[in-house]
């Protein structure tokens, strides 16, 4: 399996690495055009903030890159809210692949979300053998909108969309990474997409 | 629902457990790794490793350990313990820890807060407050709580949200060690003043102490160790009562 994750400079990608370790699956950092293109499968990961992370994509010239490939694509966290057309985070302008927009949770939750919530109104081959009522691990203060492209939701005083699909991209809120057996279950299942 | 989160603490020296665990019949104890993934097998949320090793040349050690636990555990953890600049921190996460614990090194020098969550985000910055109440007030102390300060723990909470904290570890030195239940109304009044999770510490003695310190300390997560090290208290079972007391939790 030729996995690669984008490496940009965003985030913590160790623990998306020793992730795929534990599944048997050597997972290549790049930042090379070429090598992410031809990759069979993709992982687009970031945590931090969204202007900056969206800026060392365009200086790395990747920007362009990623709304082109092909193959399964996986955003996670920042990486999927980087794939929406606009975050509150910075005012940030996406890149585009999922008609959405990103906004900043109100004051009447705690902000950063942090902990294990609960994913629901799944429908993709992403969720094969995960349930409804099944808990990921998220951290995060914006939240994508419920959209036409949402394939799991997530209460936090409001519903959000936790997980989205459009044609060989996903983006996926929580950390599968960190989500115990069944963050495993969608890593393996990304691979057999 | 956002669940409630049980966190068990493991103390760390030289890159092994501190105190004698007994809750399960584990052929090394004293490693962290095993035990770490254990308590993720037996329902635990989050882990806290704290590092208490005195000199600067085991540090070493502790990164050859956070590195093994990020390799094989699939729950995030945080790492706390001697951290007082960027370069630690980005040393810990590059080692795969999803989170850092900061205490004494904030109170010293709280711009290292913000330049901490400016440069690594948020949801990595950890700021651990001890602090104890004397004559009705409370006061953060240093050095695993043995050197008082005169800075009151409500303005410092406040502080530390502003700077970029993205959660408070409270430990109450009055309540820590007595398993006589968690400095509740403290922890209720730090969760009304800030609007980042609290995480409480000290006093867990029972299981119905992690049900209070949930419904009237508003805690988002309780941490404990020798409740848990040496089996007083199963994860699943304290995730049981919690539940038949409409306490969200992960099951």
């Amino acid at each position: 399996m030729d996995l690669k994750i984008i490496d940009y400079g965003a985030g913590n990608i160790k623990s998306i690495q020793f992730a795929f370790q534990r599944l048997g699956i050597d997972a290549i950092l790049s930042s090379n055009p070429e090598d992410i293109i031809s990759a069979e499968k993709v992982i687009f990961p970031g945590v931090g903030e969204a202007s900056s992370a969206m800026k060392k994509l365009k200086d790395s010239g990747l920007d362009k890159v990623i709304p082109q490939l092909t193959q399964p694509v996986l955003g996670i966290c920042l990486g999927m809210q980087l794939m929406c057309n606009h975050s509150e985070e910075g005012n940030t302008q996406g890149l585009g692949i999922f008609d959405v927009d990103v906004k900043k949770f109100k004051n009447d939750v705690k902000v950063p979300q942090m902990g294990w919530n609960v994913i629901k109104n799944l429908k993709s081959e992403l969720f094969e053998n995960i349930n409804e009522g099944d808990y990921m691990y998220l951290v995060h203060s914006y939240y994508a909108e419920i959209c036409p492209e949402a394939i799991a939701t997530t209460d936090y005083k409001i519903e959000y969309a936790s997980a989205l699909q459009k044609e060989n991209f996903y983006g996926v809120q929580f950390h599968p990474e960190k989500s115990g057996l069944i963050g495993e279950q969608l890593l393996k299942n990304f691979i057999n997409l | 629902m956002l669940t409630k989160r049980i966190v068990p603490c493991l103390d760390i020296k030289d890159g092994r457990t501190v105190k004698g665990v007994n809750f399960v019949d584990l052929r090394d104890a004293g490693d962290p790794v095993t035990l770490a993934k254990q308590y993720a097998e037996l329902g635990a949320d989050e882990l806290v490793f704290l590092d208490i090793t005195a000199t600067k040349e085991k540090r070493r050690t502790l990164h050859d350990m956070v590195l093994k636990v990020a390799e094989q555990v699939n729950i995030p953890f945080t790492v706390g313990g001697g951290i007082s600049s960027v370069e630690d921190v980005d040393d810990l996460l590059h080692c795969g820890a999803d989170k850092v614990s900061i205490n004494s090194a904030a109170v010293k020098r709280p711009e290292l807060i913000n330049e901490l969550s400016a440069k690594f985000g948020s949801q990595c910055v950890v700021v651990a407050i001890d602090a104890k109440q004397i004559e009705g007030e409370w006061f953060v102390h240093l050095a695993g709580g043995s050197i008082p300060t005169n800075i009151k723990l409500f303005d410092w909470a406040k502080e530390v949200e502003q700077r970029g904290a993205g959660e408070i570890l409270f430990t109450s030195m009055n309540h820590d060690g007595t398993k006589a239940g968690f400095a509740n109304k403290a922890l209720a009044k730090l969760s009304e003043l800030v609007n980042i999770p609290i995480i409480a510490s000290g006093g867990a003695g029972t299981m119905q102490h992690f049900a209070d310190t949930f419904k009237e300390g508003k805690a988002d997560a309780a941490l404990a160790a020798s409740v848990f090290h040496f089996g007083e208290i199963a994860i699943r079972d304290l995730k049981e009562v919690l539940k038949n007391q409409d306490i969200p939790v992960r099951l």
